[in-house]
């Protein structure tokens, strides 16, 4: 049993515009999975209606998310709170915006703990300070005490990732976690989001836009277009031969400098009209099944 | 985008139409006056005096909104008042908009010395406190129209120098204005043809606010007796005048309090539903 | 073949306004550290680096944008160092350059047109309908879309529009800071397809400015990779490629993920 189990899941803009159709996928516990796409094509929003924090202007339309066996969206709206906040946490994109400018880093860290899930303030502290070594944070008393303007950018996304894992939630949805960081940054925090998953066993949903990412760090992968799954593969055999003609043109256009001429060439727009039939298609299914 | 724009969008229409057909009806009336107020404004009959609204038994045919405690005509006061306070709006406001909009745009664009300059000015300026430096330059001046404008005007042109000075340096970072440079345009050819448009959309808002806060310096100006020296009707004087009475008469400040309150209202909806209809951005 | 630029110990010291004291000068941080390189005529030159290395530093030194504190800029062998405006505005034509956001890139409140338009106004360009339109053809878009605003436009069709504006003027060089790094994978490669065809058939010199290795590979002829205000390292690309002599080039080459599964990476 996946440990999440999203089914048909639809998601639509107040004034009808769809994100998400149909969307289907299984995470199984302790699993990395890709969503991949461009921007536009929904990945992001699956995150945000796991856990809770779509925008105002949309609303789920039809589907089901089940976590751990239990249908968030038949929940109450406070008990589903307390089942995400409990059990799931988010790495986001933008280590900058992410924290709040006015307080210092180790309340942000500690009060989810201690307001939320009940923990005695000085088992709050130290789990933070615990956490910030594990992330490879040289002098953590001193981090937790400084703001977040006093810190690069690599320094707050360790931090950001510190605190997703504080409360050993079963399943994080990193946001595009790398995309704002520098390439060599970039890596070492892939590296440490790989070795943290793997320690605490958490199953991990990867928002990205970056094959070459994937490659590295997911399992299994989602390709979506226009708020829709166009393929589902494990990883090895995607890259081995992409099951679907969109996300074989994707991965002829990302760039791989071992192999200049048959990379980064453009999406036809033969393909891009084709999976825009297929999703005029869906929804013609939808609207009259 | 997902945010409440696209429902603002939506609701920016009737803002606009009922600000401009509030203020495009006080403009008419002010205009016509003459025509079409009802009775004299300043005839005063002491038989007439006090008497009630149409819709109250004891009015007399032709005071449709009552008469005050001399006896003349609330409706043709209003309608004259409104002359006042339209020109103060309009003049008070576009001068304040355009000194302190310049400046402001100067300032931050041009940054250098000219900020510099400015910059302490603006602060030296706003340390004098507003109500009394106005009541002080029309006891120095004397009342009068032009003195109610020149106070206004002294007084506020700091709050736009500030605002349009915070915009025109947001605008200056970006990368459309270095882009203006490389193509080879010089600085003040940027700051008119790449900034202004863009810091437009605030100067309007804020135009049409000074407008309703002329309005309402006015009214407090004739209010306190330093408006313009002559018998002509003022809101503000009439709401002075009505304060007194106003158990026995309620409509003589009642009226002139809705109407002024609906004026200040509408100019500040104005600038709101304007920016909304047509700023390329928002559309 | 003769050099479009040529720069000699080229220095640039940027005001530290983080560190300014209340009354006084800020301190002034050394930006670049004394580069000294050249850009042929004709070719692509691909300039490498992490945040922090001085790329964008230069590339507005290029441009004149910022005025370099030290040393000499030469374009085709006049030297711009510290020419004042005016005498600048002339030259301007010649030297062109693409922004990295195509958001604030483009004025929100001109049209595409008023903006492809404008530098081509500003050097007394005859027929400048004729020419927008032709620098729309040229970059892919429909000519319609000169009456559309910025934020009608996706992502890499504002990008585009920011390319016309470039080529409108017929400039020898462009400078392209980062053009393609906040698009989607398919603009990236549009774009970066639509800059090879114009290098080619306009005969630009081109300065690439990425922090992808990848797509400098592809677009460039010689890179030039910074680190830290400094040139570390500046080669042909097949060369760089093949044997990368800086340690922090092979720091780089090491951090990119590709996308394959048998990279050895984590």
């Amino acid at each position: 049993m996946s440990f999440l189990q999203i089914e048909n899941l639809s998601v639509r803009l107040k004034d009808g515009a769809p994100l998400l159709r149909n969307v289907s996928l299984a995470v199984a516990a302790g699993e990395v999975r890709g969503l991949v796409g461009e921007s536009g094509a929904g990945k992001s929003m699956i995150g945000k209606a796991i856990l809770g924090i779509l925008p105002r202007a949309a609303q789920v339309t039809g589907g089901r998310i089940l976590l751990d066996g239990t249908d968030l969206q038949a929940l109450p709206p406070a008990e589903r709170r307390r089942r995400i906040g409990a059990s799931c946490a988010l790495i986001p994109q933008d280590p900058l915006t992410a924290l709040n400018p006015s307080r210092r880093v180790g309340p942000q860290i500690t009060d989810r703990l201690v307001d939320i899930l009940g923990w005695a303030r000085p088992r709050a502290e130290a789990r933070a300070a615990e956490l910030l070594s594990e992330v490879q944070i040289a002098d953590p008393g001193r981090v937790l005490r400084s703001y977040p303007h006093e810190l690069s950018g690599g320094m707050r996304q360790r931090i950001l990732i510190a605190s997703a894992f504080a409360a050993e939630p079963k399943l994080i949805v990193a946001d595009e976690p790398t995309t704002a960081l520098d390439v060599t940054v970039q890596k070492q925090i892939l590296r440490l989001i790989h070795d943290m998953q793997a320690r605490h066993g958490t199953a991990l949903l990867f928002v990205t836009h970056d094959l070459g990412v994937v490659s590295k760090i997911c399992q299994r992968l989602s390709v979506l277009y226009a708020g829709m799954v166009v393929e589902d593969s494990p990883v090895r055999d995607f890259f081995a031969a992409p099951g679907h003609t969109y996300s074989a043109a994707l991965l002829a256009a990302t760039p791989k400098y071992t192999d200049p001429e048959a990379s980064l060439t453009p999406v036809p727009e033969a393909v891009i009209a084709a999976v825009q039939a297929e999703v005029a298609e869906a929804d013609r299914r939808a609207a009259h099944g | 985008m997902l945010d409440g724009r696209a429902m603002v969008r939506r609701r920016a229409g009737w803002r606009l139409w009922l600000s401009a057909g509030w203020l495009g009806v006080l403009v008419l009336a002010a205009l016509l006056a003459p025509w079409i107020a009802p009775k004299d404004p300043l005839a005063q009959d002491l038989f007439l005096g006090r008497l009630p609204p149409f819709w109250v038994a004891g009015a007399e045919p032709g005071y449709y909104l009552g008469t005050d405690s001399l006896g003349r005509d609330v409706l043709s006061r209003i309608l004259y008042g409104a002359r006042l306070a339209l020109i103060v709006a309009v003049v008070a406001g576009t001068v304040t908009c355009l000194l302190g909009a310049t400046l402001g745009l100067m300032a931050g664009f041009l940054r250098g010395w000219a900020d510099v300059v400015i910059s302490r000015f603006i602060d030296i300026w706003m340390a004098f406190p507003p109500v009394l430096f106005s009541i002080l330059l029309i006891a120095v001046i004397g009342p009068g129209l032009g003195s109610i404008i020149l106070a206004i005007v002294v007084i506020d042109w700091t709050r736009f120098a500030r605002v349009v000075r915070a915009e025109a340096m947001a605008q200056g970072a970006m990368d459309y204005v270095a882009s203006a440079r490389v193509a080879g345009r010089g600085r003040i050819g940027t700051m008119l043809r790449e900034i202004l448009p863009n810091v437009l959309p605030t100067v309007v808002v804020l135009l049409t606010l000074e407008m309703g806060i002329a309005v309402i310096v006015e009214a407090i100006l004739s209010f306190v007796n330093l408006s313009i020296s002559t018998d002509d009707p003022t809101w503000g004087g009439m709401i002075a005048e009505g304060r007194t009475s106003i158990h026995q008469a309620w409509w003589v400040l009642v009226f002139p309090l809705i109407t002024l309150f609906l004026t200040v209202l509408a100019f500040s909806q104005l600038g709101e539903g304007l920016k909304d209809r047509y700023d390329p951005v928002l559309r | 073949m003769a050099d479009l630029y040529e720069i000699a110990d080229l220095r640039l010291s940027l005001a530290d306004m983080t560190r300014k004291p209340v009354f006084g000068a800020a301190p002034r941080m050394e930006i670049l550290k004394g580069l000294s390189f050249t850009i042929p005529k004709g070719a692509v030159m691909g300039i490498v680096g992490g945040s922090g290395s001085g790329k964008s530093t230069l590339g507005r030194a290029l441009v004149r944008l910022l005025q370099p504190s030290g040393g000499a800029v030469r374009f085709d062998g006049r030297d711009i160092t510290h020419l004042d405006e005016a005498a600048l505005r002339p030259l301007r034509r010649r030297f062109q350059m693409i922004f990295q956001d195509p958001m604030s890139s483009l004025n929100p409140r001109h049209t595409v047109g008023t903006i492809i338009a404008e530098p081509l106004r500003l050097h007394g360009f005859d027929d400048v309908a004729g020419r927008v339109g032709r620098a729309l053809d040229h970059v892919g878009l429909p000519r319609g879309f000169a009456g559309r605003y910025p934020h009608e436009l996706s992502g890499g069709q504002r990008q585009r529009v920011g390319i016309a504006r470039a080529i409108a003027v017929e400039p020898d060089f462009i400078l392209a800071d980062e053009i393609v790094s906040g698009l989607d994978v398919s603009s990236q490669a549009q774009v970066l397809q639509l800059l090879e065809r114009l290098v080619a058939e306009l005969g630009l010199t081109l300065a690439f400015i990425s922090h992808d290795l990848s797509v400098i590979r592809r677009l460039c002829s010689r890179v030039l990779v910074l680190y830290q205000g400094r040139i570390v390292e500046n080669r042909e690309t097949a060369a760089l490629f093949a044997s990368p002599e800086a340690d922090y080039t092979r720091e780089l080459l090491d951090a990119i993920p590709l996308p394959d599964p048998d990279q050895p990476w984590v």
